[in-house]
């Protein structure tokens, strides 16, 4: 148990290290460190296209990351500093990205499929239930009916006439 | 109307894959370049060549042009070498901007395969890449004779790219001049 617990700690330690680039940056206080974690987590490393930059090792991740740190050092706001990638780089950067008529699809694409689910979900719903609230054999033409209802009288004599000792009632169908 | 909602999930299925298809021709490498049609970024970086002199953006101008970015540590890059130096030898004019790399090393490869460029800028710390929105090497873009950017190709430049995606626009440009 013990050993366990010991071999599941260095796990947890183990992944905690993989997890960020290491580069040894230093900030004028707290509030930059923290702007410059935000920032490198929020842009995309247009080489290694599924990391943001502050996970990637590629070498332009490490060069976007210099840069950043320089613009926050000249005191550059975080907009400034997004849009000077983005002038370089598109919006490809931006792992969120802003909405306008080439992220429609992007941003508004889910809540359709969700509408159209809903709406599909609604009709089948209302379909099934719609027979049971207007009573059985409403489908009937004047003349089936007609027929069902020879039908039932007959059965339900026969039933009567021949009413077996067993008590089984023999006319299920 | 029963009919036609039966139809949905096969409209469903259709435009699924339709999205899927055009997918399978789709290049994730190729994310765009917000530089077309705008000027190459200025820059005062040593030629390779002959480091004590500076280049700029101004060097670059006055024919539409190659601006090849290359390193010598881009096994790709040597793989493209030979075909940069058959379109300097057909008269293209290509320019180089040897990205993030050793001087040492990049002048002896020139040395050793050829030397297909006109010009050679020396960018070390890649800041001109930066400028550039480059993020590997090679990139190749294509400027007219003002140094405006009209096409970037990623990767390496082989006769195929060469003559289905560069050599029409190229031409177009020598031929507006």
């Amino acid at each position: 148990m013990k050993r366990l617990l010991s071999a599941a700690l260095l796990g947890l330690t183990l992944s905690l290290g993989a997890q960020a680039a290491i580069d040894t940056y230093e900030f004028n206080d707290e509030a930059a460190r923290a702007r410059y974690r935000t920032l490198t987590e929020e842009l995309r490393c247009p080489k290694c296209q599924n990391q943001n930059i502050a996970d990637s090792d590629a070498p332009i991740a490490m060069d976007l990351r210099r840069e950043i740190h320089r613009m926050l050092g000249e005191g550059k706001s975080d907009e400034e500093i997004v849009d000077f990638l983005v002038a370089r780089y598109g919006d490809f950067v931006r792992y969120n990205p802003p909405v306008n008529a080439r992220t429609w699809l992007l941003w508004y694409g889910p809540w359709v499929l969700l509408a159209t689910g809903l709406g599909v979900l609604t009709l089948i719903v209302l379909r099934r239930r719609r027979p049971s609230a207007s009573g059985p054999g409403t489908d009937l033409s004047a003349e089936e009916r007609a027929r069902l209802d020879q039908l039932l009288k007959s059965s339900v004599h026969k039933n009567s006439a021949d009413k077996s000792p067993t008590d089984h009632p023999k006319a299920d169908q | 109307m029963k009919r036609a909602i039966l139809l949905l999930p096969l409209v469903g299925f259709l435009v699924l894959a339709g999205f899927l298809y055009k997918g399978l021709f789709l290049d994730p490498r190729d994310i765009g370049s917000t530089m077309i049609g705008k000027p190459l970024p200025e820059f005062a970086l040593p030629s390779l060549e002959n480091p004590t002199r500076n280049l700029s953006a101004a060097d670059f101008k006055g024919k539409p042009a190659l601006v090849n970015v290359w390193a010598t540590w881009c096994p790709t890059c040597r793989a493209e070498h030979a075909m940069l130096n058959q379109l300097a030898s057909q008269g293209v004019v290509v320019y180089g901007v040897n990205y993030k790399d050793n001087g040492d090393a990049a002048r002896k490869w020139l040395n050793d395969l050829g030397n297909p460029y006109r010009l050679n800028v020396e960018d070390p710390q890649g800041s001109l890449g930066i400028n550039l929105g480059v993020y590997g090497a090679p990139e190749t873009f294509l400027i007219d004779k003002d140094g405006v950017i009209r096409h970037k190709y990623v990767g390496a430049i082989d006769e195929r790219v060469w003559r289905e995606q560069l050599a029409p626009l190229y031409q177009e440009l020598v031929d507006a001049r």
